[in-house]
């Protein structure tokens, strides 16, 4: 490919033979016997370090050395201490399908976190299969990898679109069951067009004849919504769902405001629970807002009110700001992991576990998270439970808190095991509604 | 200088590469990619010769990607699969071709970009379809009839693209030094004379920029067979800015500066990342800068002087022996 025969090719040569030193000394772990402790447990991290979607991403990290930082000076998992490899997804799948080779085959990682991004997820779960490393996906939306594929070293430490989506929409028909048009507003590209489809499927099962007044996909990324806001506040929609997340729903929700959108219509914003800090008042009170999961520093019923307060104290004093869902999404998958561990070596009488003994600890395993706890169920998906609740104005914060909480237990709302979601939306019964937990209020 | 030593040449380099994969397992992915990026490079460098700058080859990279992954179920062979997502590359091409040809400089340039971009988000409305931005995946394909391990696989896929890099940059060689080929060079200079001569210039742009098309398939396949995940970012405007980042790194003149600048990129990159895994693109940028600045004929050029050789215009390394497998 790039060098030749001739006479002179020797400093091309060495200069290539350089690489591959470098590269054979990137590759030089220290190579550790099955069974053995090793010195260190290395954990591939991917997350978005660059492009939009490190606004959960970088949170994210800094959680993650935060937490490992507090587990290494816990004594580490079983005497061992571990450190995070962190690779960036920003650049795409072809970038990352090479980043995670290296991870497993050069830094000789024993775990990954993996990923953010939806395809990323869609092209590693294989390359875990493949490669027999256990990978926990650990922020990524899209509910097709368990439901389309069947894999046996990756493990999911979170929900998927589904509950997260159909929590919402629950929410929506418990607290303004009357309304009769809609109107959504998604980024365009997998994850808008997906969650609109988990959404609509739903609402015409659950209830159906409701109006969709207009389906706008403004180009993700996109810094002006005037058009739209303008086409919303002529078609006048009870309801306006949006799940988008970052700069953009930033400024969508700043451009509504500005123009009064909020007094017409009910927001529901799967996702605002990651810009309500970044907007403050902007967003008005009112509206529907959800977190993905059930993170939300003030959680109205956290099963260890104390674990939660010094995760969200510890991370508030560290980087200035309240952890969002990507930093309890990150925390959840270091307590799986530690979890995982802890299962397996159990299992072993204290004796280290190999990658498929590792792999299959993660099944059927309980987690605990911030807020409560999360099981992996044995196709690999987890049962994370859903918090939704009302955007409310108080004195004690300069942003809008959440008010009239409800969590959603993870298995009902969950898609059953060998089951697609758009073909288990349609057979949902209405009583889904009226068995909803009860709501609870904002406390300061 | 004889067409045999520059064969020897490539074959070295092939087997210097299939070394480095053996020897650095993780590598291999890596080498798969530059050598596919590559394969794409040297169709940039054919317009090149014509003085044209594609920004938009990239959608011909995404057209035989996404014809791989969406024929692979019935297709589920890559001997069969290749002439077919190649072919259809440098049809879209050909049809494409002839409405740019009317176009030069950063007309040809901008316009290659619009419709590149026009395919992206093809790629990304038509959601129903093509999935959006998550992708598709590639199931595993057989190699001539032959189902392969995992592991065999890899190996099956950077052997098949080093033996297709082999033979694009021999064809390229040929082309280059041909009547068809040495017209382009006309082009860049002044195209009247071309007319003047009876060689109608449009032709001659049209025949570089179908087989420039079609270099772009081959390696747009290589690619999704590697990856075995296709997403729109393949066509996306960076994909083609990053094919004609390549080309200026590893020199305009020579078959061996494509894919001298595909590795340098890629390896830049991968040991960018591992290093500092959020400054990486600093890093990349400043690599670019130093070349463009200080070598302005790319790490091609740069072996050239180190060798004390003749400072070679386009044309002149391929022509001198140096150049191309």
């Amino acid at each position: 490919m790039s060098t030749s025969a001739h006479r002179g090719s020797l400093t091309r040569r060495s200069a290539l033979g350089a690489l591959g030193a470098g590269g054979l000394a990137i590759a030089a772990g220290p190579g550790i016997a099955q069974g053995a402790r090793p010195a260190e447990l290395k954990v591939g991290i991917a997350t978005y370090l660059s492009g939009p979607a490190s606004v959960f991403g970088v949170p994210a990290r800094q959680t993650a050395e935060m937490l490992f930082e507090e587990l290494n000076a816990a004594g580490g998992i079983g005497g061992v201490k571990a450190r995070p490899i962190f690779v960036d997804e920003g650049p795409g799948v072809d970038h990352f399908v090479g980043e995670y080779r290296r991870l497993v085959q050069s830094e000789k990682v024993d775990l990954l976190f993996s990923a953010i991004s939806s395809a990323s997820c869609i092209a590693c779960a294989p390359l875990a299969d493949e490669l027999k490393k256990p990978t926990i996906l650990w922020d990524c939306g899209t509910q097709r990898i368990f439901e389309d594929g069947k894999y046996d070293y990756a493990v999911r430490s979170q929900a998927n679109a589904t509950p997260e989506i159909l929590a919402a929409l629950l929410y929506l028909l418990k607290a303004k069951p009357d309304f009769k048009t809609i109107a959504v507003i998604n980024q365009d590209y997998a994850w808008g067009r997906d969650s609109w489809e988990i959404f609509r499927t739903g609402l015409e099962t659950l209830k159906p004849g409701v109006r969709v007044v207009a389906e706008l996909f403004p180009r993700f990324g996109a810094s002006d919504f005037s058009t739209e806001v303008t086409r919303l506040l002529a078609t006048r929609p009870d309801v306006v769902l949006s799940t988008s997340w970052g700069g953009d729903l930033d400024t969508l929700i700043r451009q509504a405001a500005d123009r009064k959108l909020f007094d017409r219509s009910t927001f529901v914003l799967p996702l605002a629970e990651s810009s309500l800090e970044r907007v403050g008042k902007a967003l008005p009170p009112g509206h529907i807002v959800g977190a993905r999961g059930d993170h939300w520093f003030l959680h109205p019923a956290p099963q260890d009110p104390a674990r939660l307060k010094t995760f969200v104290d510890g991370y508030r004093k560290r980087f200035g700001t309240y952890p969002i869902y990507s930093c309890h999404h990150m925390a959840q998958a270091v307590s799986c992991m530690k979890a995982g561990y802890e299962k397996a070596l159990a299992a072993k009488g204290g004796a280290w576990p190999n990658d498929a003994e590792l792999a299959a600890a993660f099944r059927g395993l309980t987690f605990p998270s911030p807020t409560s706890s999360v099981t992996i169920r044995p196709d690999g998906q987890g049962l994370e439970n859903q918090l939704i609740g009302t955007s409310k104005h108080v004195d004690a914060y300069p942003f809008a808190v959440l008010d009239e909480m409800v969590v959603f237990p993870a298995e009902p709302i969950t898609t059953p095991i060998g089951q697609k979601s758009t073909d288990w939306l349609k057979t949902l019964k209405p009583d889904m509604v009226s068995s909803m937990p009860k709501a609870m209020p904002y406390r300061a | 200088m004889s067409g045999a030593r520059t064969l020897a040449a490539g074959l070295a380099a092939a087997l210097l590469v299939v070394a480095l994969a053996w020897a650095v397992p993780w590598l291999r992915f890596v080498l798969t990619v530059a050598t596919a990026k590559g394969i794409a490079v040297l169709g940039i460098l054919l317009l090149l010769r014509a003085g044209q700058v594609s920004f938009g080859h990239a959608m011909y990279l995404a057209i035989a990607a996404y014809t791989a992954a969406f024929l692979a179920p019935r297709i589920p062979d890559a001997a069969l699969l290749l002439p077919v997502a190649v072919g259809l590359s440098a049809a879209v091409g050909l049809v494409v071709g002839l409405f740019v040809m009317r176009y030069r400089d950063i007309f040809f340039g901008m316009l290659n970009l619009a419709l590149s971009m026009v395919f992206y988000s093809l790629l990304e409305k038509l959601y129903s379809i093509t999935h959006g931005t998550d992708g598709i995946r590639l199931p595993p394909l057989t190699f001539a009839g032959a189902t392969l391990s995992v592991e065999a696989q890899s190996w099956a896929v950077l052997l098949s693209a080093l033996v297709l890099a082999l033979v694009a940059g021999a064809a390229v060689r040929v082309y280059w030094s041909s009547p068809l080929g040495e017209a382009l060079a006309g082009i860049k200079t002044r195209e009247q004379r071309l007319d003047f001569l009876g060689v109608p210039p449009r032709l001659v742009l049209l025949a570089a920029y179908v087989i420039s098309a079609a270099l772009a398939g081959i390696g747009g396949f290589i690619l999704a067979m590697a990856t075995r995940q296709v997403t729109p970012a393949l066509a996306y405007w960076t994909t083609s800015g990053e094919l004609v980042f390549i080309a200026v790194l590893g020199g305009a003149g020579s078959v061996f500066g494509a894919f001298l600048g595909a590795a340098a990129y890629e390896l830049t990159r991968v040991y960018a990342a591992a290093f500092v895994a959020d400054a990486w693109q600093m890093i990349l940028g400043s690599v670019l800068l130093l070349v463009i600045l200080f070598a302005p004929g790319g790490i091609w050029g740069i072996g050239q002087r180190l060798l004390g050789r003749r400072a070679a215009g386009p044309g002149a390394a391929a022509t001198a022996g140096e150049g191309g497998p």
